[in-house]
């Protein structure tokens, strides 16, 4: 088992990142017809930490994510949440089961406002007979949202603005907080930041770090080096459909990691 | 972690009477333009500020708001209804035929005509969802397919000798107050809480807005798109049944081109043809401005062919402001 190491020691809980691991997988394969996506990749993320997920094009990152998070059903191997075998036919599954994605460009409904997104699919009835009428509970809705975004210290307009109206790092804030909100177990954030410059990159990132700390396990899939280094506390490397190296953030170099994606040198910090 | 604070990025408390206005902004505009419109008639034309001109536009507005409404709520889920003067022509004649024919009462045939629309909406709802066929073909068959369906069933003749009863949802009153306008009213109420108030109508603009986003919340959006269509072609065939009632009569040629008036009639009051946005209200307003221009142009004797000209410029001009503003706001964003 690894032991995670960073560089704020006191935010987290002692046994972080030993036990049981919140969300693994085990020797997943994923065909396409002839094309293997996926040769039996291994996937960890234990409590109450950044993982990254890096990989060079074609490596089979994305064809993970959509695996953990109930987009593709695996052709072989096994997905354990909490220790439990679980089976994600689509991605509602992997919401029960508390695995929450945000995916690139699909996040957000533009016209919507801030609190109805955050709430989109789970919205707040009115109690009683209204409720059973579809009637929403805007004001509980408004609330809940004002509360949690400020504790995740995502900052809006006003949660009744529409996202169309907020700016590109707002709105992906409030993507990335939306799902951190309903997770339960893991957040998997698919290249957050990729559209954003570096004030609204590092406002995301804060986002982030203060979901870890308080206990939240997510998973980072980036191709920015030096930001995987910054917030991840461990990385995980895919290459060729299959895990090629872990490390420890704080150990590694940018250099470390593309010559594990690239298959250079076979480093690898940490081993089972 | 220390939450940095930013300047560049702050929230900018000014913006919310710009959010506030630029939500109402086309309703305001259609409104103004509705108002400029209603003054410029009543010096244009002596006929048009009387008792029984405004009673004759309101009526005319009751079945133009009917249905817009229904093309609202297809319209912000992204998609058109191309289908409803058919359809609604459909449900008029199958409706003066049950009473006609089979001696029903004008309640059972407007039920009828109901589910005839509802049916309509049905297909249409399911072409886009199971056959996934895009709304603008899926429903141009169905313009197509039902506008057969009433010239085969009435041989292409009108549906006369209905008791004066029939009349009661086109030229009925109830305490003074014409009963299209009462239903047209409650429709627009039901509609507008539906779509503020409910879950259902946030699902509506969800699905408009994203589609992919709508579904990953979860949200059964094959169901629910078919739902709106249903829920549209109800309202169809309510407005086809009034319109029938108002000529005390089932015409074959009734609803064509009436698309169009109920599409410009959404989009002047600030529905958009990209999906996400509309509200009822506007589309009232919209519905109200078309009724005008075709009233005024009967009163100042423009031709029919000319107020096609001009209620083609309207459309133009309107999806024109409608790119506009999601310009300006992407602009910003």
């Amino acid at each position: 088992m690894s032991t995670t190491s960073r560089p704020e020691p006191t935010t987290e809980p002692t046994d972080a990142g030993a036990g049981v691991p919140v969300l693994e997988a085990r020797g997943i394969v994923k065909r396409f017809g002839h094309v293997e996506a996926l040769r039996g990749a291994d996937f960890t993320v234990h409590k109450a930490e950044v993982v990254a997920l890096i990989g060079d094009n074609g490596a089979g990152k994305s064809t993970l994510i959509k695996t953990l998070s109930g987009v593709h059903a695996p052709d072989e191997g096994e997905i354990r949440v909490n220790g439990r075998p679980v089976r994600f036919s689509t991605p509602v599954d992997a919401r029960q089961a508390g695995v929450e994605t945000v995916y690139q460009d699909l996040a957000v409904a533009d016209d919507l406002t801030v609190a109805a997104n955050l709430y989109l699919g789970r919205e707040i009835l009115r109690s009683g007979p209204l409720g059973r009428l579809g009637l929403l509970d805007k004001r509980a809705m408004r609330r809940g949202a004002t509360e949690a975004l400020s504790q995740l210290g995502v900052r809006v307009p006003r949660v009744t603005t529409p996202i169309a109206m907020l700016s590109g790092g707002q709105r992906q804030s409030v993507a990335v907080a939306r799902a951190i909100i309903w997770a339960t177990n893991v957040v998997i954030l698919d290249e957050p930041t990729a559209a954003l410059g570096v004030v609204q990159t590092e406002r995301v990132l804060d986002v982030v770090r203060r979901a870890r700390d308080a206990g939240m396990s997510v998973v980072l899939v980036s191709h920015n080096m030096p930001q995987v280094l910054e917030v991840a506390d461990r990385v995980e490397v895919l290459r060729l459909g299959r895990r090629a190296a872990r490390f420890q953030a704080d150990q590694a170099t940018t250099d470390d990691l593309v010559a594990a994606m690239t298959g250079a040198r076979a480093t690898q910090t940490e081993e089972p | 972690m220390t939450t940095v604070e930013r300047a560049d990025e702050a929230v900018r408390p000014g913006d919310w009477l710009r959010e506030r206005l630029s939500n109402a902004l086309s309703e305001f505009t259609a409104a103004a333009a509705l108002i400029v419109l209603f003054v410029a008639l009543s010096f244009a034309s002596p006929h048009f500020l009387t008792a029984d001109n405004l009673f004759n536009i309101g009526a005319q507005t009751a079945v133009i708001a009917i249905i817009a409404t229904a093309q609202t709520m297809v319209i912000i889920t992204k998609g058109i209804d191309l289908s409803v003067g058919s359809v609604a022509a459909l449900a008029g004649v199958v409706g003066a035929m049950t009473v006609r024919d089979l001696g029903f009462s004008v309640w059972t045939a407007t039920l009828v005509a109901i589910v005839i629309g509802a049916l309509a909406g049905l297909v249409n709802g399911l072409l886009v969802t199971a056959a996934r066929i895009p709304p603008f073909i899926a429903t141009l068959g169905m313009m197509s397919a039902a506008r057969g369906l009433v010239f085969i069933i009435t041989g292409a003749v009108g549906v006369y000798g209905l008791p004066e009863s029939f009349q009661l949802l086109g030229n009925g009153e109830i305490a003074g107050i014409p009963f299209a306008i009462v239903l047209t009213g409650l429709v627009a109420i039901g509609i507008a809480f539906l779509l503020s108030q409910t879950q259902f109508g946030q699902y509506t603009y969800a699905m408009g807005s994203n589609l992919e986003a709508a579904r990953r919340s979860g949200i059964s959006v094959g169901r629910h798109l078919t739902t709106v269509y249903v829920i549209a072609g109800v309202l169809v065939g309510l407005g086809g049944m009034i319109a029938a009632s108002r000529v005390n009569s089932g015409q074959p040629n009734y609803g064509i081109a009436l698309e169009l008036d109920v599409i410009a009639a959404a989009v002047i009051g600030g529905a958009s043809l990209f999906g996400g946005q509309g509200r009822i209200i506007g589309t009232l307003i919209g519905a109200f401005l078309i009724a005008l221009v075709r009233n005024g142009a009967v009163l100042l004797d423009i031709s029919i062919h000319v107020q096609m000209v001009i209620v083609g410029l309207i459309i133009w001009a309107a999806v024109y402001f409608d790119q506009y503003r999601r310009r300006r706001l992407e602009s910003r964003g």
